[in-house]
């Protein structure tokens, strides 16, 4: 498949008082129209950051930004991060678009939300003020939100939280883009509506034949909807797979972490669920060896203490199965039966 | 919203009816008495009590304050037989010292009082939003500090210092007629006339409430610039100028619309450091002289009364206002 964003190299990093924050360090992955890949991390990890680096929102004053964000349109290839601040807001809204985290603060308090729908729809349609809001009427109830002609004309405050976030789906997918990128799009929503959201987002995936990035910190989340995995530590990738290698054969420590630490249902009944224990290290000043480390409980299966000096490289040990970390399979495999799990 | 208007209406009039209530009372208790101060030292009891009789002070507070209410009505009386006469409705009372018409003197001294409060309004918003505006967008560049020094300089500078520097600089350069100053020009005949006689109290008054404008904006449209709701908006392809106009200001300036509000309802009872700089006859210097020179009681009441009278109406302007801007606040 050829791919519609190649991101290389990606690397964000805010200087602060208390020195240079990190937060995404050389992230590669590429996305292709109709598929979905989902970006996964604990609070933290980068994600956001990365997105927003491939949207171009953040502020130049604040963020060093380098490596590359490569949009395949069909007028031919364009960098996010090199293209003028006025390129790229050309391509916001078509080419791609963001929903964003909290869908309680998204949304402009004083606006309707049939106005703040048509005003992203009459920046790439001719009409007028009327024929923005019938569009928007129609973005509402395709998303599922009931009674839209009259919902259209109300604002955010009288929305829940789930209806918000179908808003700022209807908004996001207004103009039909060709990438859409969800920041934990349910993360702020009970488990009912999370799953209703989700749905939402597969089918207008399907209806639009996007490329879609889901990012969020809940493995079960992904499960239904993700073609790949980009799994994010500490702003780096450390692993990336097709979905069924990374709940099946997943190779790096953090990722098995993370998948016990969600009820399965093909796993026993009353298995208790553990998190990982301890904190990721500081962005400002990481680790001198690999990043997971003092989380790790596989470390000592890597001879030569290289856990501690040398930092693990991305590698590709299967075909299309990146991961960083030193363990070899049969190392791995040794530690998995030592460590019990599965 | 129908509901709400008549609701805070209803409101609005009592409060207005309790501290004209209070501002008897006050005066009442006070231990100044009027009548006393009519003539000089070797005042004989017997014309004091006259005195008190014609200045309606001989009756009990509340008689005082019924005849008050019932003037602002029907024309009120005041003396007997043939020295009496009467100011027509709505009377605010008759000022012995004054010969004249409480309404009278208002009404000659409001549409200076209004003009200053209404140029220096518009300017200290001009000035002050524009300039807050372009210190947020420009952070820590030289504009923002430039702004931050008019802030201190604007704030620090007491108005009657600030006030006489301007007028002894637009003397100097015989910007001002020294002799024509504080005319009363009407804008209806004269605009440029009228204009001409207050730019001087408008930069005055407007240099100190600029320099609190600049700031609050600036730090208002900071604030918003951070909000999640401005990231979206960028993230639907909006261009810089349509997110700052329509979405960054709206909702960075509601707040300063409030307190523009009763800073300008807070001016229309009178500036009295500036209009007294600059010689202006408005509500004031009316109130000033009313208290110092000779305890004009009616007068001190009635523009006492005028000035709350404003900030309270202003204030429910106000909220209308932000309840039309603020959808949230229009429903509650
Ligand atoms: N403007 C900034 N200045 C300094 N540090 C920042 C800035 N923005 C983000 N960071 C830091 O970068 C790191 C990554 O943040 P990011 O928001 O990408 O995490 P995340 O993976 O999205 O987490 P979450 O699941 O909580 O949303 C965090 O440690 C955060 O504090
Ligand atoms: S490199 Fe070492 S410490 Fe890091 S994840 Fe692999 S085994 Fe654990
Ligand atoms: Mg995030």
């Amino acid at each position: 498949m050829k791919p519609f964003l190649e991101v290389k190299n990606l690397t964000v990093s805010f200087p602060t008082e208390d020195g240079l924050v990190r937060a995404s360090n050389d992230v590669s992955f590429t996305v292709a129209r109709g598929e979905t890949l989902a970006v996964v991390g604990e609070s933290g990890s980068g994600k956001s950051v990365t997105s927003l680096a491939v949207m171009g929102l953040h502020s130049r004053r604040s963020a060093n930004i380098s490596g590359q964000a490569i949009l395949h349109l069909p007028t031919g290839p364009m960098d996010t991060i090199s293209a003028t601040p006025e390129a790229v807001r050309k391509l916001r809204g078509k080419s791609m678009a963001m929903i964003f985290q909290d869908p309680m603060s998204a949304l402009h308090p004083y606006y309707s939300i049939g106005d703040q729908i048509a005003e992203a729809w009459a920046l790439y349609n001719k009409g007028s003020k009327a024929d923005g809001i019938r569009r928007a009427t129609e973005m509402l109830e395709l998303v599922g939100i009931p009674e839209p002609g009259k919902r259209v004309r109300e604002f955010p405050h009288q929305f829940s939280g789930g209806m918000r976030q179908r808003v700022m789906i209807a908004m996001a997918l207004v103009n039909n883009p060709s990438l859409l990128i969800a920041d934990e799009p349910t993360t702020a929503l009970d488990v009912t509506v999370q799953s209703q959201i989700l749905k939402l987002l597969k089918d207008m995936q399907k209806e639009f034949n996007m490329a879609v990035i889901l990012i969020t910190h809940d493995l079960g989340v992904v499960a239904e909807v993700a073609d790949r995995v980009c799994v994010m530590y500490a702003g780096k990738i450390v692993e990336q797979a097709e979905i069924n290698d990374i709940y099946y054969k997943p190779d790096h420590p953090y990722t098995i972490g993370l998948l016990n630490s969600i009820p399965r249902v093909d796993q026993l009944e009353g298995r208790r669920l553990q998190a990982i224990p301890g904190q990721p290290p500081s962005l400002i000043s990481l680790p001198k060896g690999c990043a997971f480390r003092s989380r790790c409980s596989f470390s000592e299966q890597v001879p030569d203490n290289r856990c501690a000096t040398e930092v693990p490289d991305l590698n590709e040990k299967l075909e299309g199965h990146f991961s960083r970390c030193h363990l070899t399979e049969t190392q791995l495999t040794r530690a998995r039966s030592l460590a019990g799990s599965k | 919203m129908l509901k709400y208007l008549a609701r805070r209406l209803a409101a609005t009039l009592m409060v207005i009816t309790l501290v004209s209530m209070s501002v008897f009372l006050i005066f009442d208790v006070l231990p100044m008495d009027p009548a006393r101060l009519t003539c000089g030292k070797g005042c004989s009891p017997a014309v004091i009590e006259a005195n008190r009789h014609r200045l309606g002070l001989d009756v009990p507070v509340q008689v005082q304050y019924g005849r008050f209410v019932k003037g602002l009505f029907v024309d009120r009386q005041y003396g007997d037989g043939a020295a009496a006469f009467s100011c027509p409705a709505p009377a605010f009372g008759y000022s012995f010292n004054r010969h004249e018409c409480v309404t009278t003197l208002i009404a000659d001294a409001l549409p200076v009082t209004f003009s200053l409060a209404i140029g220096a309004f518009f300017l200290w918003l001009l000035i002050g939003i524009s300039l807050g505006v372009i210190a947020a967008k420009r952070q820590g560049k030289w504009q923002d500090k430039a702004s931050t020094a008019f802030v201190l300089f604007g704030i620090s500078l007491p108005t009657f210092i600030s006030g006489i520097l301007i007028l002894l600089m637009a003397l100097k350069f015989r910007l001002i007629d020294p002799i024509e100053m504080g005319r009363w020009v009407s804008p209806f005949e004269s605009p440029i006339g009228w204009a001409k006689n207050f730019i001087f109290p408008w930069l005055t008054l407007a240099l100190a409430f600029a320099a609190t404008y600049t700031r609050f904006t600036r730090s208002n449209v900071l604030e918003t610039s951070s909000e999640d709701y401005i990231r979206t908006a960028r993230a639907k392809g909006l261009s810089e100028k349509v997110v700052l106009r329509k979405h960054i200001l709206r909702a960075a300036l509601a707040p300063i619309l409030t307190i523009a509000g009763l800073d300008f309802a807070g001016l229309l009872g009178g500036a009295i450091i500036t209009e007294n700089i600059f010689n202006l006859p408005g509500l004031g210097r009316l109130s000033i002289r009313a208290v110092l020179n000779d305890y004009d009681l009616p007068v001190i009441v009635a523009t006492t009364l005028l000035a709350a009278t404003f900030v309270v109406v202003m204030n429910l302007l106000v909220d209308i206002a932000y309840a039309y801007i603020d959808p949230r606040v229009r429903v509650a």
